[in-house]
């Protein structure tokens, strides 16, 4: 018996496939189970990780419901995934985040754009606020940027250190010896298996969405929110050495480099989260954690909103409205900052985890 | 009548699918009629998960060249020589085309799964298995036009002549209650779901048998062809049977039943008694006879009985074996005389000689002074917690089928091949496979006679 009921089924699941083993060609859970008789709750937490909910063993599975073993690997694998984010989360007492995710990211994104919003109005004049700025140092006419840079920063760290604690108690729990160290080729299959996506594939022919025919849009969309987020980072991230290293202040001109990589990475960060969201919204019911939809959504939404604000304050940063913009998209930001440790987010931080997981057993096991 | 089609396929398994996807790529309007749900469509290929075709050289996925002559040298093997050479020959020379064909129509490839190295060379795996070959076909079917119903049980058939008229329906479909087609496929399978047709042939055995696949393989369209004159092949008392949990349910517990770990224990009937030389061969030829051997015993139970030495020797078990800190415990859970049970154990274990114990060859382990012997792999029973499966048969197969040409023609009790008539998959298998199976020959069957099926009742239709 595990800690929870969905461990338990999960355990049931993993017996009655680890007696069958056709899917083991689909992804990595199967042959991960394979290398296991029996399964620890690391053990589970460590396969529902794994699984990237493409849903093709549930359509080959002949199995699953209405057979009487019922046998729904997807959608157990994604309530216990669920549950494991909140069983890690560090600190414990804010693990309770999880239960009603999308209310607490609406309302902390909500709070943290309404105090940006009245910290301009508060300590800038109407005329400054909606007044029109240009030039480099523009944005610092509302808010002195040692101010925002040392507020992002904390916020930034505190999410780094809340995401290290949380990551490095799942990985005590999947059974790496404590102090046990993943090697730089496990680490580099594991960049390579989460920056394709392999195994969001269906086992080659794409994923499981609305019915029995299967397509890449997910994987497609997953790639533009993804790189796009990612594009977005590294915009701010050259963007900061511009202003530490050669004293350039932003706003850049829409050639340069934090300009056109933060453009890209907003078109997908507008792009991406509409598609994920139809697809979410499409997919069938069956292989769905409904119970996490506000979850989902809340983190598809924060980065839509981060993405919107963004490319809206782009635009229009030559006019008055840049200034409420601005508050809108440090707030957004700020909010996502805040709320990675507990919410989505964690998804990919824990699946990364747990391809590095899986690569380095595959590796002892090809060595041994 | 507007509902008239060229070709009508009757099931919905690997062959049905071929047949159809073979037709409508001839330029034939196809029906497909699957007597069971969507869910449980396909009949006994939901539960397969290969297929053994002859390649001549290392594939992809298959680690050395399997010939024809091989091929036909186990198939002359397993079947006792109980096959038809011109077909099984024919079967073989096509399946090796089936490799890519099959892939044509979207079924994915992968290499032997985990636990079946044996058939690395010979085997071709299915990517996901049975079901996902099942979607694809299915899928490509659609694609290319052809029609499926599910549901859709037919009652009877009119033929006149050796002449395939129409089929008739339980529920109307597009309004209709006959379906008239120029030709027919009939690819519904056999009889092994059918409990009440089996009693004709084993008894009241036969209520403790466990059936492997779906409740509809109910034989009923075989039955309407025999019954309306086709000529009939194979030996209708003989099914393919293994030993399966016997706390599986009665329909449908598919392959995760199944029990691998007779060699590394005893087995003993419901008297505590063993009855067979549980080491007399090595998988897979030794899985296939312990079903027939399990329905022979007393209230077609049986026990594997191991101990806890062995437990990881073998795949992971569905159901977990029942333990006992003692051979009294676990008979008692067994519901076995305890007395009987050490008694047997006892004896065994004092015939047990010295050896090199190695499952994966003939071993030198044997027994000396007990009947049966067991001449392979024989160890003590003696570390507890003792542990044990019940089992009983596991019916997979029937062989009962209709009698068939080269062009997968359906053969009429005269001699005369039928007009329009044909058969493919296990409902014409007996043609090949007279008794004995090797893995993933029923697919080659269905796959082969499936797609020549097509293919003829086509030319057929469009003449």
């Amino acid at each position: 018996m595990h800690g929870t009921q969905i461990l338990d089924e999960a355990d049931r699941l993993m017996t009655v496939c680890n007696s069958c083993r056709y899917c083991e060609g689909l992804c990595a859970v199967f042959p991960a189970m394979e290398m296991r008789r029996a399964f620890s709750d690391g053990d589970l937490n460590y396969l529902a990780n794994l699984c990237h909910s493409c849903g093709a063993c549930y359509v080959d599975c002949q199995f699953s419901p209405p057979h009487e073993f019922n046998v729904n690997v997807p959608k157990t694998l994604a309530v216990a995934r669920a549950e494991s984010y909140a069983a890690y989360a560090w600190p414990q007492a804010l693990s309770g985040a999880f239960a009603r995710n999308g209310l607490v990211i609406s309302i902390v994104a909500a709070l943290s754009m309404a105090v940006f919003i009245l910290g301009f109005a508060a300590l800038n004049d109407r005329s400054v606020l909606l007044g029109v700025h240009t030039g480099p140092g523009a944005f610092y006419k509302l808010m002195p940027h040692n101010a925002m840079a040392a507020l992002f920063s904390a916020a930034f760290l505190y999410a780094i250190l809340a995401l290290v604690m949380s990551v490095r108690a799942f990985w005590r729990d999947i059974g790496t010896p404590i102090g046990g160290r993943a090697d730089g080729g496990s680490i580099f299959q594991a960049i390579r298996d989460a920056g394709e996506l392999r195994y969001l594939h269906g086992g080659g022919v794409g994923c499981y969405n609305e019915d029995d025919k299967p397509n890449d849009r997910r994987k497609l969309y997953h790639h533009l929110t993804f790189y796009g987020f990612l594009l977005c980072f590294a915009a701010t991230s050259v963007a900061t050495l511009y202003h530490y290293l050669w004293g350039r202040e932003a706003p850049y001109p829409w050639w340069d480099l934090p300009v056109v990589l933060g453009t890209l990475g907003g078109i997908g960060l507008i792009v991406g989260p509409i598609g994920l969201f139809i697809a979410k919204s499409r997919r069938a019911p069956e292989l769905l954690d409904e119970q996490r939809y506000g979850m989902d959504v809340g983190f598809i939404a924060m980065l839509f909103l981060t993405g919107l604000t963004g490319m809206l304050l782009l635009l229009l940063r030559e006019t008055g409205a840049m200034g409420p913009l601005l508050a809108l998209h440090l707030g957004a930001v700020f909010a996502l900052f805040i709320t990675m440790p507990y919410g989505k987010f964690v998804h990919g931080i824990y699946r990364f985890a747990a391809l590095v997981r899986y690569a380095q057993e595959r590796r002892s096991e090809a060595g041994s | 009548m507007s509902s008239k089609y060229d070709v009508l396929v009757i099931g919905g398994g690997n062959a049905a699918l071929c047949a159809a996807i073979s037709a409508r790529r001839g330029g034939a309007s196809v029906l497909v009629l699957e007597g069971a749900p969507k869910f449980y469509r396909g009949g006994n290929t939901r539960h397969t998960r290969n297929m053994r075709c002859a390649h001549d050289a290392a594939t992809e996925i298959l680690t050395g060249p399997y010939t024809e002559d091989e091929f036909w040298e186990d198939l002359l093997r397993v079947t006792g020589g109980q096959t038809d050479e011109v077909l099984a020959r024919h079967m073989i020379r096509e399946s090796k085309d089936i490799l890519n064909w099959i892939v044509e129509q979207g079924v994915r490839w992968q290499p032997s799964l985990g636990g079946t190295l044996s058939l690395g060379r010979t085997n071709s795996f299915f990517l996901g298995g049975g079901r996902a070959m099942l979607n694809a076909l299915y899928l490509t079917a659609e694609k290319l036009g052809v029609d499926v119903e599910y549901d859709a049980e037919v009652t009877d058939l009119v033929i006149e002549d050796g002449m395939f008229l129409a089929a008739r329906l339980k529920r109307p479909i597009k309004g209709e209650t006959e379906i008239r087609a120029t030709s027919l496929i009939a690819a519904a399978g056999g009889f092994e779901a059918n409990i009440e047709w089996l009693k004709q042939y084993w008894g009241d055995a036969a209520d403790n048998f466990l059936i492997r696949g779906t409740p509809y393989n109910r034989g009923s369209i075989l039955k309407m062809l025999l019954d309306k004159g086709v000529q009939e092949v194979g030996d209708p008392t003989q099914c393919h049977a293994v030993a399966i949990d016997a706390r599986a349910p009665k329909f449908d517990g598919g392959i995760i039943t199944r029990h691998d770990s007779v060699v590394f224990g005893i087995v003993v009937n419901k008297h505590a008694q063993r009855f067979y030389d549980e080491g007399e061969d090595i998988w897979p030829k030794r899985y296939a006879i312990w079903g027939r051997l399990v329905a022979a015993q007393p209230d077609q139970i049986a026990y594997i009985i191991f101990d806890s030495t062995v437990v990881t020797s073998f795949m992971p078990t569905l159901f977990p074996p029942i333990a006992g800190q003692t051979v009294a415990e676990l008979a008692g859970k067994l519901e076995l005389d305890p007395a009987a049970l050490d008694k047997t154990i006892t004896e065994f274990n004092a015939a047990v000689r010295p050896g090199t114990f190695d499952h994966t060859i003939l071993d030198d382990c044997v027994t000396e002074g007990i009947t049966p012997q067991k001449t392979h792999w024989a160890r003590k029973i003696e570390t507890p917690p003792y542990l044990a499966y019940p089992v009983r048969p596991g019916i997979t197969f029937t062989y009962l089928g209709t009698r068939v040409t080269k062009e997968a023609r359906m053969l009429m009790a005269e001699g005369k091949p039928s007009a329009n008539m044909f058969a493919a998959g296990e409902i014409m298998a007996g043609n090949v496979l007279g008794k004995g199976y090797a893995a993933g020959m029923g697919m080659t069957i269905g796959s082969v006679f499936g797609r020549i099926a097509g293919r003829e009742a086509a030319r057929h239709a469009k003449n």
